[in-house]
């Protein structure tokens, strides 16, 4: 008999499998995934140019400036899709009424969520890579350009934002279909608290102290850095990546907890579209 | 007996299995165990208890008391030594209505871990009449297909132990038939043990050797058709059944009494 302890690469592939074949057979769902980081990028990115043309005077510090925008824009895209790829691939195991048969299968939950990262990474490659290269095309701002900065933004922000997957599926499987909308909402907290577009100093001394605990925070801070002062903070990176952890620590123990409260409450097989 | 098997060898033992909610007893406490090859009954009306049973058994509600042991393995910490011997299928649970008959069958052979998968889906698919379905949404099937579908996907494993939640509820007669005929040969065929839960009598007589019965999540009776037949009294297990259900006692010899 094989160890049961060991997480199974060809049962997270059957898992992806599942995924790819539900993405292929709906363009739709592919349409939507590029749709709205584009119309994201597109509304910030003419704003920002209009802003800059009305500067005038100072080309410099205008273009810096929108790179930051334009910048922030797409990375808080890979923060939000990352986490909705996550959310959105487990909806659809309860719309479907699946969920028991995976659960009854020998598929096991930390099997379970590495396909959901896998599938996170798939659709933010299909949905937001396309819109970088938007970005270089209408608005000269090239990501990818930023190199080994860039990496450690994407690893801090996809950790957060599976964090956020894990715990928003622990509740969908405990309260079911009704909790549904914090898939769509609950990462936008993340907007005015993540620093997104502002520094930190921008916001009140006793809210700073709540921004510094999450995350992303340290990726806008960053960014900034590095466009502004053109040094990558290392010190923001590693702080960031270990809350990640702990975060991701926490989330996966939530998840447990509520799958097992779900179990309890004899809620599993009355979830349904 | 089933008790004289070595632990190993037995599919499912359930000792003293209750699950309350509040002050609300769904069911127990109830103990059987199912010997190998055998189709057991879980009888019951309805909110009698049967797919809560059958929830508790499969992992995904939690017993409040008592344990599931399959094949000597205890479910509420060894279940996954033993999933890929089990299969379910039930009318309360689907498949992704997106994917195809085929894509489905296809990712829970990977998930079971299923050798020569597309061999299996082919054989599988010619003794369930699928294979003109095969490649056709599986939201787009009858319900009778969608049937045959969630039982192909029962049995993509060839599974040691198959629980069966009412598996022809809102079946027509003739597909209803199909099913149980697939049923009983496959398990002569394969010596599979079933756990069958279902209110429909005509399926009962004809496919279970035992029965379990359960009125308001309690253990009422726990024998074969014949055995119950004689201590109600009754010569068909339908009024067996409406004896049960209405509280009628004409057994003197009942379980209990």
């Amino acid at each position: 008999m094989s160890n049961p302890a060991a997480v199974s690469l060809g049962r997270v592939g059957a898992m992806v499998l599942r995924y790819t074949y539900l993405l292929r057979s709906s363009w739709p769902r592919l349409l939507e995934m590029i749709y709205w980081p584009a119309v994201q990028m597109l509304t910030w990115g003419f704003l920002q140019t209009y802003l800059v043309q009305a500067q005038g005077g100072a080309p410099n510090s205008a273009a810096i400036a929108a790179g930051a925008l334009i910048g922030g824009v797409l990375l808080w895209d890979i923060l939000l899709r990352g986490q909705q790829g996550f959310s959105f691939s487990f909806l659809e195991e309860m719309w479907s009424r699946n969920i028991p048969n995976l659960l009854m299968s020998p598929l096991r939950p930390a099997e379970f969520v590495v396909a959901l990262m896998v599938m996170s990474l798939i659709r933010l490659a299909v949905g937001v890579v396309p819109v970088t290269l938007m970005a270089i095309a209408f608005f000269g701002f090239n990501l990818w350009a930023l190199g080994i900065a860039f990496a450690a933004f994407f690893v801090v922000l996809i950790f957060f934002a599976w964090s956020v997957g894990l715990l928003v599926s622990g509740i969908l499987l405990r309260y079911g279909l009704g909790a549904e909308n914090l898939v769509w909402s609950l990462m936008f907290i993340i907007q005015p608290l993540g620093c997104v577009y502002y520094p930190v100093a921008a916001l009140p001394g006793w809210l700073q102290p709540i921004c510094w605990a999450l995350p992303p925070t340290y990726v806008f801070e960053g960014l900034r850095g590095v466009l502004l002062d053109h040094i990558l903070r290392t010190d923001l990176m590693l702080t960031g990546l270990a809350i990640d952890l702990l975060l991701f620590a926490g989330a996966a123990f939530g998840f447990a907890r509520l799958l097992a409260r779900a179990r309890r409450a004899g809620t599993l097989l009355q979830m349904g579209e | 007996m089933s008790s004289l098997l070595p632990a190993s060898n037995v599919p499912l033992t359930v000792e003293g299995l209750c699950k309350t909610y509040g002050k609300t007893v769904a069911v127990g406490p109830l103990s059987f165990s199912l010997t190998v090859g055998s189709t057991t009954g879980l009888l019951g009306g309805n909110g009698a208890g049967k797919t809560t049973t059958i929830g508790m058994i499969m992992g995904l509600i939690e017993p409040t008391r008592g344990s599931i042991h399959a094949f000597g393995h205890d479910m509420a910490h060894e279940r996954h030594q033993v999933l890929g011997r089990m299969n379910f299928e039930s009318p309360y649970v689907d498949m992704p209505n997106r994917l195809t008959v085929r894509q489905n069958l296809r990712i829970f052979a990977r998930l079971y871990g299923v050798t020569d998968i597309e061999g299996k889906i082919a054989r599988l698919a010619a003794d369930l009449a699928l294979v003109e379905f095969l490649d056709r949404p599986s939201g787009s099937l009858s319900a009778g297909q969608k049937t045959r579908v969630a039982l192909a996907k029962a049995l993509i494993n060839d599974p040691e132990l198959l629980l069966l939640d009412e598996p022809t509820a809102s079946l027509d007669p003739d597909t209803a038939d199909w099913v149980r005929a697939y049923l009983e040969a496959h398990r002569r065929d394969r010596n599979c043990t079933i756990l069958l839960a279902s209110h429909n009598m005509a399926e009962v007589e004809r496919l279970c050797d035992r029965m379990v019965m359960l009125k308001r999540g309690s253990l009422i009776d726990d024998a074969s058709p014949a055995e119950l037949l004689a201590r109600y009294g009754r010569s068909n297990l339908e009024d067996v059944f409406l004896d049960v259900a209405r509280g009628r006692m004409n057994g003197k010899n009942r379980v209990g009494s």
